[in-house]
């Protein structure tokens, strides 16, 4: 079926764009909660887990996402474990986000002075004290630029699940192309949508980052 | 029976003893002096005897706790001694108020409105009232290190410790810090001040420990001690402070 491209083929692309949320924000989700856990283990773990993180993060820093996301979808089924595309888009980036995630978040806990760590021991307080009163609330404020500006990776990054036959806002458009053979218009149209959610993103990103003042510990 | 021993405690990195076997005791309401040369291991001393860090000989009794070498459950007397440090440290997130009430609050579960009353009680004591709601950054070195101070206070600690809490402020500055400590010298806590203040130690301090080479190398009244030095290591290290 041809049909010209128009207002008309606006609902499929944001359709698209729905999911291309979705999966954001669930990748988001998960790859926040593993990262503080992994963050925490990274600094404060015992040296084998600390070792086991840190392979990881190398591993999965050098491993290209597309491969992940075969892995996931083709890989485990192949061993009897299927998953449908979305499931198989959710984990293989919540992989990979994890391990950029975890690797930001260790650093700005590791920026927090060592003289903080010991005046909070100088006060008695408990490891679980430490860092939920003194440690994290000073790493989140550091953190928040580059955790932001990350999740405009994720959202970008969400655009390799068209492979597996997601359909986000990128398969969106290449379904619609399929329909109109106008992939000027239709491409363009996507790439403006994607500039919509992530600028934005960016430009909070940096007003994190630059405007807002960080207190500096003496 | 002493606040503080500290008997032949030996702190060692591999070969090196930056702390040779130290004998020390503080009687209650006593103040002394630490003095020395920079690595001459005072303030490694004074880190010690609050376990931030480890001995490697000997044991330290402190206000009913004993440490020695691999004692690692440290809260309970942590609760007890109270630590200043040459840079203040102050939680740069929370206010005044929150830095000096965190503490008594999560460690010893001090309920919100008394804490609140012992903050405006120690704030008072260094004479900071005013300044319950500011945040560190917008206060001086001194009062930022006088807060530091209020904040230990709140804990109610038994001991005392400050280590080099002047060094990184101007001669001004120093004066108010060092106004505060007399004054708690003269309410009768007990204290233990590494400093490189050789007239506020005479003055302030009733003993005076002058160490050398991770040794203590004489020990005294802090009068007899500056009038009457009597190794040469110490009179030549306190010779310019005589001109």
């Amino acid at each position: 079926m041809i049909q010209s491209f128009g207002f008309s083929s606006l609902p499929i692309l944001l359709y698209g764009a729905l999911w291309t949320l979705i999966l954001s924000a669930s990748t988001f989700v998960a790859a926040g909660i593993f990262s503080l856990i992994f963050a925490l283990l990274r600094v404060l773990g015992p040296k084998p887990v600390r070792l086991l993180i840190a392979g990881y993060i190398e591993l999965v820093q050098a491993t290209p996402l597309l491969i992940l996301l075969f892995l996931a979808y083709y890989g485990l089924s192949f061993l009897g474990y299927y998953f449908p595309p979305l499931a198989a888009a959710v984990i293989s980036l919540t992989l990979y986000a994890t391990a950029f995630l975890a690797d930001i978040w260790r650093g700005c806990i590791e920026a927090i002075p060592k003289q903080q760590w010991e005046a909070a021991d100088a006060l008695a307080m408990s490891t679980p004290q430490k860092l939920r009163y003194v440690i994290l609330p000073q790493a989140f404020r550091i953190s928040l630029g580059p955790t932001v500006g990350f999740l405009v990776q994720i959202v970008k990054n969400t655009s390799v699940t068209a492979l597996i036959s997601f359909v986000e806002l990128t398969r969106a458009g290449q379904l619609l192309n399929n329909m109109t053979f106008q992939p000027f218009e239709v491409f363009l149209t996507v790439a403006a949508m994607y500039f919509i959610i992530c600028y934005p993103l960016s430009y909070y990103s940096e007003y994190l980052q630059g405007g807002k003042r960080a207190r500096s510990s003496t | 029976m002493p606040a503080v021993q500290l008997n032949n405690i030996k702190k060692c990195y591999g070969a090196l003893c930056v702390l040779d076997g130290i004998n020390l005791s503080v009687e209650p309401r006593d103040v002394v002096a630490v003095i020395g040369q920079s690595g001459s291991g005072k303030s490694t001393m004074l880190r010690c005897i609050n376990g931030l860090e480890q001995i490697q000989g000997g044991s330290i009794d402190i206000v009913g706790h004993r440490i020695e070498p691999g004692t690692h459950s440290l809260r309970s007397l942590r609760k007890e001694v109270g630590m200043v440090f040459q840079s203040y440290n102050l939680f740069p997130h929370l206010n005044v108020a929150e830095n000096i009430m965190l503490a008594p609050r999560v460690v010893k579960n001090v309920p919100k409105p008394e804490a609140w009353e012992t903050a405006q009680m120690v704030l008072k004591q260094v004479g900071l009232a005013d300044k319950v709601g500011a945040y560190p950054d917008e206060l001086s070195g001194g009062q930022q290190q006088r807060v530091a101070i209020a904040r230990s206070l709140a804990m109610k600690p038994k001991v005392m410790l400050f280590d080099e809490v002047t060094s990184a402020l101007d001669p001004q500055l120093t004066g108010e810090v060092l106004k505060t400590i007399a004054e708690l010298a003269a309410a009768g806590m007990t204290m233990i001040l590494v400093t490189h203040e050789m007239g506020f130690a005479r003055q302030v301090a009733n003993r005076t420990v002058f160490m050398y080479k991770g040794q203590i190398w004489e020990e005294g009244r802090s009068e007899d001690l500056f009038s009457a030095p009597k190794t040469p290591e110490l009179r030549s290290f306190i010779a310019p402070n005589l001109k």
